[in-house]
């Protein structure tokens, strides 16, 4: 800082007893800033301490032990085992039916949970009579726990189950009873529906959110263009829905890859590993057979694919200008 | 359309202004006709909709009241979702003496209660540091928390597993102090690790970033500490930030499965949503199994529509500029 002393000479004299004064106020700026510091590191503090427990440090470990034959319990300590994991994780016909089934998943569920939900939030936006109520009941499902909901849908599917009944007797009794769960064509898509049913609501109301924030008077100029129906859809809402779609596409994403707790609910990853999934085969490998080395590497894998995945996303949705 | 046909001997002129006149008329019927039917069906396909939404649910709740023949034999009518016949409460005492059910749900309202009220205050306070207080590294420090958003909990959970079983914990017996290692089987595994949301931080940090720093200035003249003005000033103020940050920690912490299934053993320390596999063990009974999904269900969906709109607009407010 260019004290005024060195500016104006003459008026050195002038200036001396000020000097003082302003030295102190700098210190007291200096304190208050250091002061300003302590306090903020004492409130970030534990947030950060607990951030870097239970995120950094197992992120760093997922790298670590994924090279070590670690076990979950064992008196030896784990051993480097340089690539060995990874290399039998590449012949191993069980990881790659897993990454199959995960990466079909999430290219179906993705544009149709988006596009549905999209479609939902078109038809509960308009400010009619009953719009609250119908909002309200797509949103339900989404505050039931996935738990419960796969419990239910997995009596749903079942043999004699009501699906079955209710198609039964729509086709008038021309139709032999499938076991969706239970027959390796079908348990895939049987999931999907029942996930995209579960969580569809969730995404109607970031997208209606979205819907909001465009200005009616875009509607009203594009009204005077003649612009109705599609072409205002085209022209107008979907423009306007950048930043949401981005949001809503990688929280799908991310959310569908991890698939689990609808396999460990209803199928366990049968019939013939036609329903198992990355983190379902990490969870089996690390929790049931102990072997954290190996689902280390499996959850590395998984996360480097989460990575690329959002990153090619990111790429393809930036905005164009 | 006869009413546009000039009749004969009639002034030209006259015949063509009340034909312009009167041609609007159909069309403007025929517009309100057209968008009566169109009415007509958004309300059609928003009942529809509703019915595949509501169905799956209700027949949960009406099953857990029939017995398990009953169950099997409506399932061909709508009398699968409506409570008619011999209704009984039986499914929901079989709970009872199945598992205990009183201690799972003691154990997900306080795990869930204390993650929340914890999570409120780490993440606010963080939030407070990183958008009103002004230090060295803070702009790094906001964009790592920022980054850890894109890490999904499921590619930590199995290191998370070895690394909590070799954590170490000071245990109070008596009035000395222990230091005892692993945290596997207990309550603080099953809070902790949820604590601090980058999420959160983030919901707050928008939050406050909206709130005019003219308040804290104005409450630094009057001699407020930092610590006041995040007390007293922000957090009074942020009420909605609150409220959607205390939604988004509950509802996981409530419906929390996988984690809690691989880090306790112990049947006293589990939640419910755990309890659910003792009903897949010896002979299943598929209403005893809705007896209990409904009991779990129901507590959430009653706070969901008490408090319906601050759900709502905290689910929508999480999307706005993600």
């Amino acid at each position: 800082m260019v004290t005024p002393s060195s500016v104006a000479p003459g008026r050195v004299l002038a200036t001396r007893p000020r000097r003082g004064l302003l030295h102190r106020g700098d210190r007291r700026a200096t304190s208050g800033r250091s002061h300003e510091a302590r306090t903020a590191s004492w409130m970030v503090g534990p947030a950060g301490l607990l951030l870097t427990t239970f995120l950094v440090v197992p992120v760093g470990l997922a790298f670590a032990l994924a090279f070590t034959n670690a076990r979950l319990i064992s008196p030896r300590p784990a051993r480097f085992v340089g690539l060995d994991n990874f290399v039998n994780l590449s012949q191993d016909p069980v990881f790659w039916a897993s990454l199959r089934n995960t990466l079909v998943f999430a290219l179906v569920v993705v544009p149709v949970q988006a596009g549905l939900a999209l479609g939902l939030a078109l038809l509960v936006n308009a400010k009619v009579r009953g719009t609250t109520f119908f909002r309200t009941i797509y949103f339900v499902p989404v505050v039931t726990s996935m738990v419960v909901v796969s419990l239910l849908w997995r009596f749903l599917y079942q043999e004699d189950g009501l699906l079955n009944r209710l198609i039964s007797i729509a086709s008038f009794g021309h139709y032999t009873p499938i076991d969706w769960l239970n027959d390796p064509r079908t348990a895939l898509g049987a999931i999907i529906v029942m996930s995209v049913w579960q969580a569809v609501g969730f995404h109607m109301l970031i997208w209606l959110s979205g819907l909001q924030t465009i200005p009616a008077e875009l509607y009203e100029a594009g009204a005077l263009d003649g612009a109705t129906g599609w072409a205002r859809f085209r022209w107008i809402t979907w423009p306007s829905l950048v930043a949401t779609r981005t949001f809503v596409l990688i929280t799908i994403t991310i959310a569908a890859l991890s698939l689990f707790t609808q396999i460990s609910v209803m199928t366990q990853g049968g019939p013939l590993d036609s329903t198992t999934t990355v983190v379902f085969m990490a969870v089996r490998t690390g929790y049931q057979q102990l072997a954290t080395g190996y689902a280390s590497a499996i959850s590395l894998v998984f996360f480097v694919l989460v990575l690329v995945v959002a990153a090619v996303q990111r790429y393809l949705t930036r905005e164009k200008v | 359309m006869t009413a546009t046909v000039p009749t004969a001997g009639a002034v030209p002129a006259a015949g063509a202004v009340r034909a312009a006149r009167v041609v609007p008329v159909p069309t403007r019927a025929g517009k309100r006709a057209r968008s009566r039917r169109a009415t007509v069906g958004v309300l059609v396909l928003r009942v529809l909709l509703a019915l595949v939404f509501a169905l799956p649910l209700l027949f949960l709740f009406v099953s857990s009241l029939k017995p398990d023949l009953r169950i099997f034999a409506d399932l061909g009518s709508w009398r699968a979702f409506l409570p008619v016949g011999p209704l009984t409460l039986e499914n929901y005492a079989g709970v009872f003496e199945r598992v205990p059910f009183a201690r799972f749900l003691l154990n997900s309202v306080g795990i869930a209660a204390v993650t929340v009220v914890l999570g409120l205050v780490v993440n606010s306070m963080a939030a407070f540091a990183l958008s009103r207080l002004r230090w060295r590294g803070q702009q790094l420090v906001l964009t790592a928390i920022i980054a850890t958003l894109i890490v999904p909990f499921e590619t930590l959970a199995l290191p998370l597993v070895w690394w909590v079983n070799k954590l170490p914990w000071l245990e109070l017996n008596g009035f000395s102090l222990a230091l005892t290692s692993g945290w596997l089987d207990t309550y603080r595994v099953q809070i902790l690790p949820f604590v601090a949301n980058a999420f959160s931080i983030y919901l707050f940090y928008q939050y406050f970033s909206s709130i005019p720093k003219d308040l804290d200035e104005a409450a630094r003249m009057d001699g407020a500490g930092w610590f006041s003005i995040y007390r007293r000033v922000i957090m009074p103020l942020s009420g909605p930030a609150i409220a959607t940050v205390a939604i988004l920690t509950f509802l996981p912490a409530w419906n929390s499965y996988l984690w809690p299934l691989m880090v306790v053993q112990t049947e006293d320390l589990r939640p419910v949503m755990v309890g659910i596999q003792y009903f897949f063990q010896l002979n299943v009974s598929w209403g005893q199994i809705m007896a209990y999904a409904s009991m779990i269900t129901l507590p959430v969906l009653a706070l969901f529509l008490a408090f319906q709109r601050s759900f709502i607009s905290s689910i929508a407010s999480s999307g706005v500029k993600g």
